[in-house]
């Protein structure tokens, strides 16, 4: 073949492949069981699954409740990050969604989750909306979602998103989530994402006897560990600190 | 002068200035430890060098002056434009370890500052390479400049803020080119003159301020708190400290309270959020003299101390916008000491938001200083009942695992010690940390507290401890004196009234710990309870993080890497683990191997690779050795003295700049006596100084060698007791000493450079590049390997090293060049053959 011809074939390679990915990107990106997001995300389902909680399993379990992982594997991740991240989306790690916050790796939001131990008929108030996502999880397992988030711009992002996507159990407010949400209270669960130096008093007055706050510690794309707090139904408070790893930082003296 | 030595120095000046003013911005921008990665990547441009001097020697070489002043203007304006292009480029030094595209940031981060030290160390190669008559007296200028650019960053960062900064020390680039051009003769140089000097102006003051102005990583956190409507900086100061930002939020308040209990149900009053370098915040409280909104403060792990003691005299160190002043008020203070390191901080609340904070820094219970903690308390002959070390870090800097590499004085044994024997008798000292889990911070800090009440053979040390924690902060008290029933009582009423765990209290009973914020084991007391035992040793011993005392030897306490552990942490970040590791040292020691196959990469394998016939091969594997190892030494023993002098001087900056500095400008006035002590050691018979004659069986390198083995080996054995005797002493008087110190070693450290440059020039004209690119390297990898090995062994072993390796050194030179005796034969030196072979 001679050098000519080489190139002619190589144009013509080059205009079907063009051809190809023109074709690709005018397809829609469904939000319905079977797009092309499906295989990823039952992958990373699997994943967290086999993960699971490590040694520290305050439910006493191993496994991630089974409802927890069906939730995850219907919800589209990939709706709540930027188009040019939807190819990570659902691989297990935390992903900028502008404004400097991060979107959770999958992981966490699932212990987060687990840890909540939602029923059907609860209500939950989270602080820090930020992309909407864990929202979407915990609406799928509750009866209704109340989510405040400080930055307008992601509040309103978040609540176009998921009205877009049908989660028309969640109402998102912008502004300060310190004074909770007084007129929904109290609420079953809490969840609270916002970095906070302490956790706002009025937040444990709005925790309804018998309910439970999960708080993840750490920074933006290094988290450290779980707070879970629990009122109990006299109404007093207890606290749990937990570490999603299973790591034992001493070796016992034989 | 001539104005060609001149440019050498204010180019060296430029060099040094901007190093340290990259590390400025890279913190105010991204983080502080990246800055350290990217810069000692860049220095490889150094090594670099070397290479294309080797090759471009001769062609460069008659256009000396043209040469020099095109690399030096290059230097200049490469700064400005890596620098502007830099911060455009979308890195996050915090998702790298998810982010396999952030490592290609990364490198592009390294290739644009690489430019700038490239340009300047062809200057500086290229009149070695052209002057080796005059050596010694290049090396001097480029010292004495790079000593000016030491101090004269520091006060330039007074002046100005950082963005401008960086664009007048670029200015320096074309400003060394004016200079140099200035030495062509004739109507020729006029216009070239002029025209730098213009581009000179244009850096420092003609470019648009857009360019270069700083540009905040979204993630820190005063981007993100800029986000919340109706917030906005309402003051902003700078000094080589840190860019200080005050923000007030209208809408949305700052509520800055760590270590709260669960318990509280009061809201802070109104604040003001400080950062610092974008981090933060910490806040200047509302404050109108009523204590009642105060209340809040005494549900936070801080309060303990206060329900031991009453009407305490209070020193609070590390006071930053006056929290913890307003802790000891709350509580009935009889006195309060507040040291602040950062005279812009305590301006801001004495002055600008004086009537916010209802006077706090002025009243006449309460007396500020602008002074390093540790240093305060060292020079100071007062006695409190309350010694109060707060959090100083902000939770994200901490949280980020990536404090390991900076050396902090004030955790150490020795530090400890200097609080416990400022305690009044039965005084409380009380050090609070943000809580990490597994533990680590605390328990060290525990260990850290035993091995200093050990040192004042204190009996029964564990009797004098208390540890507590509430969900996020840890606070450890330790008494002058042993905690009576009394004293147990009130804590454990303390703990239980806040919801706050036991960690430690002599003589607890396990079931009494992990009960409020429970672990799934109770670490935090297992921890303390076998550091408090007999089988401390063994503890440390099998825990998979570094609790091992940090020493003014080994100063680094917030390093708690153990390669024991890495791998099993490694394979739990994808679990959510990430936070474990120890990120700065993982970080220091990629930084390591990256140059070395940089070294290797840039810089070795081309030499080598156009190696040709210029040198015996021993020969060159020996020029090869001997700069390898005084590169080594050098930055060996300068690393090792800026530690010990920062405890003498306390203050992280200026100890920095002055013992730089000295150090720099001493060892380029001996660099500069070099040659003259060579020649009048040759000078056999007929000197009539009997000292010389004395010497003269030794060569000058051997001298050289001899002295800074004897000094550096003094101090190491006589400064400790020295410095804790003077450290009364006032800040000049302590500066003076310490230069005076600084001066002879550094005097005979500046010789080995030059003495075996000069011979090489002689002997093998084609390696002088090769010698400044090897030592070039050298510079970067010890600066790096100098804090790897401090970690590991501290800083003595460090110093011994140096002084193995300067022996080591001298060794190599010690029989002449075997091109000595084939000199001239020919072309095989020829510098020409370097690039045919």
């Amino acid at each position: 073949m001679s050098l000519r011809m080489f190139r002619r074939a190589g144009i013509e390679t080059l205009l079907l492949a063009l051809g190809v990915v023109a074709l690709i990107l005018a397809t829609p990106h469904g939000t319905a069981a079977g797009d092309e997001f499906t295989a990823p995300r039952a992958a990373m389902v699997q994943l967290i699954d086999q993960i699971g909680w490590g040694s520290e399993q305050p439910m006493g379990r191993e496994n991630i409740d089974p409802r927890v992982l069906a939730v995850m594997g219907e919800v589209p991740r990939h709706e709540f990050v930027s188009e040019e991240l939807r190819d990570v989306a659902y691989s297990n790690q935390p992903l900028p969604i502008g404004y400097g916050q991060t979107i959770s790796q999958p992981l966490i939001i699932a212990l987060m989750t687990d840890l909540l131990q939602l029923e059907p008929d609860q209500v939950v108030l989270e602080i820090g909306t930020g992309s909407g996502y864990h929202a979407a999880v915990v609406a799928s397992l509750a009866r209704r979602v109340h989510t405040i988030e400080i930055i307008p711009a992601l509040a309103e992002t978040a609540a176009r998103r998921l009205a877009r996507l049908g989660y028309h159990n969640v109402e998102v407010r912008p502004g300060d989530g310190y004074y909770g949400w007084e007129s929904a209270a109290p609420f079953d669960r809490i969840l609270v994402t916002a970095a906070v130096s302490h956790i706002p008093p009025p937040l444990i007055e709005q925790l309804r006897p018998g309910g439970r706050m999960v708080i993840p510690v750490g920074g933006a794309f290094m988290f450290q560990h779980l707070v879970l707090v629990e009122k109990d139904a006299a109404g007093s408070i207890h606290t749990r600190q937990l570490l999603p790893v299973r790591f034992v930082p001493l070796t016992r003296a034989k | 002068m001539s104005p060609q030595l001149l440019a050498i120095a204010v180019l060296s000046a430029g060099v040094l200035a901007s190093e340290v003013l990259l590390t400025r911005l890279f913190a105010i921008v991204q983080v502080h430890h990246f800055a350290y990665l990217v810069i000692s990547i860049a220095l490889l441009g150094y090594g670099a060098s070397g290479t294309f001097l080797a090759l471009f020697r001769e062609r460069l070489k008659a256009r000396f002056p043209e040469a020099f002043a095109v690399n030096a203007a290059l230097f200049g304006l490469s700064m400005v434009a890596s620098f502007a292009i830099a911060e455009r480029l979308p890195f996050n030094a915090a998702a790298l370890i998810w982010d396999p595209r952030q490592l290609l940031y990364l490198l592009a981060l390294y290739a644009l500052f690489t430019l700038p030290f490239f340009c300047a160390a062809n200057c500086v190669g290229l009149a070695f390479a052209c002057f080796p008559d005059h050596i010694g007296r290049i090396y001097r200028y480029d010292l004495v400049g790079a000593g000016a650019g030491a101090l004269g960053v520091v006060a330039l960062l007074f002046l100005l803020f950082p963005s401008p900064a960086m664009r007048a020390v670029a200015a320096l680039g074309p400003t060394a080119a004016t200079l140099a051009m200035l030495s062509r003769t004739g109507r020729r140089r006029l216009w070239p003159v002029m025209g730098l000097a213009v581009v000179a102006l244009a850096l420092a003051s003609g470019l648009p301020a857009s360019l270069t102005e700083l540009r905040l990583s979204e993630f820190k956190s005063l981007s993100q708190t800029l986000l919340v409507p109706d917030t906005e900086i309402v003051a902003e100061t700078s000094s080589p400290l840190g860019l200080v930002s005050v923000v007030r939020s209208t809408t949305i308040p700052f509520r800055y309270a760590p270590g709260l209990s669960l318990a509280n149900t009061q809201e802070p009053p109104e604040q003001l959020g400080v950062f610092v370098d974008g981090e933060g915040p910490s806040a200047i409280t509302r404050f109108d003299g009523r204590l009642e909104p105060l209340s809040y403060l005494d549900s936070t792990t801080m309060a303990l101390p206060y329900h031991l003691v009453d009407h305490p005299k209070v020193v609070v160190l590390g006071a930053a916008g006056g929290a913890d002043v307003l802790l000891a008020l709350y509580h009935g203070a009889i006195h309060v000491d507040a040291v602040e390191l950062d005279p812009n901080v305590i301006r801001l609340v004495t002055d600008r938001f004086a009537a916010f904070a209802g006077g706090l820094y002025t009243r006449p219970d309460v007396r500020v200083h602008a002074a390093e903690a540790r240093g305060f308390v060292a020079g100071t002959t007062a006695r409190y009942d309350v010694i109060q070390i707060p959090l100083l870090d902000a939770f994200a800097t901490a949280a980020a695992g990536t404090l390991s590499l900076n050396e902090s004085t004030l955790y150490t044994v020795e530090a400890l010690e200097i609080y416990l024997r400022h305690l009044a008798p039965n005084g409380i000292l009380a050090i609070t940390r943000w809580l990490d889990l597994p533990p680590r911070d605390s328990l060290k800090l525990f260990a850290t507290a035993l091995a200093a009440l050990e040192r004042m053979d204190v009996h029964a040390p564990e009797k004098r401890l208390a540890l507590v924690r509430s969900w996020d902060t840890t606070t450890l008290l330790v008494k002058n004196g042993a905690l009576t029933e009394k004293d147990l009582a009130d804590i454990r009423t303390f703990a239980r009234s806040r919801s706050f765990d036991l960690v430690y209290l002599p003589g607890m009973a396990p079931r009494e710990a992990n009960q409020y914020n429970i672990l799934s084991e109770p670490y935090f007391f297992e921890g303390a309870a076998a550091l408090a035992g007999p089988e401390r040793a063994s503890f440390i011993e099998r825990y998979k993080f570094d609790l091992r005392p940090a020493t003014d030897d080994r100063p680094y306490f917030f390093d708690f890497f153990r390669w024991r552990a890495f791998s099993e942490l490694l394979a739990l970040r994808a679990q959510g683990g990430a936070a474990l590791l120890d990120w700065g040292y993982l970080i220091l020691f990629a930084t390591l191997l990256q140059a070395c196959v940089l070294s290797v990469a840039l810089i070795l394998l081309p030499l080598w690779i156009w190696r040709g016939a210029p040198a015996p091969g021993r020969d060159r594997r020996r020029v090869f050795a001997y700069f390898l190892t005084i590169g080594f030494a050098f930055f060996f023993v300068e690393v090792a003295s800026i530690q010990r002098f920062m405890l003498f001087l306390n203050h992280p900056i200026y100890a920095v700049a002055v013992v730089l500095s000295a150090f720099l400008v001493f060892a380029g006035l001996g660099s500069g006596t070099a040659p003259r002590l060579a020649r009048r050691l040759e000078r056999r018979p007929g000197d009539d100084n009997p000292w010389l004659k004395r010497l003269q069986p030794f060569s000058a390198l051997e001298v050289a060698v001899a002295a800074i083995g004897v000094l550096a080996i003094g101090y190491l054995l006589a400064l400790p007791p020295l410095f804790r005797w003077l450290m009364p002493l006032g800040d000049a008087s302590k500066i003076a000493i310490a230069i005076a110190f600084i001066a002879p070693l550094a005097f005979w450290m500046g010789m080995p450079f030059p003495l075996a440059l000069e011979r090489v020039s002689k002997r093998l004209p084609p390696l002088v590049p090769w010698a400044w690119g090897v030592n070039g390297c050298a510079s970067v990898l010890s600066a790096v390997l100098a804090t790897l090995l401090a970690m590991n062994f501290g800083f003595t072993v460090v110093v011994l090293l140096a002084v193995a390796l300067y022996v080591l050194a001298a060794a190599i030179l010690r029989a002449p060049f075997e091109a000595a005796n084939a000199r001239r034969e020919g072309a095989q030196i020829d510098g020409q053959s370097i690039i045919r072979p």
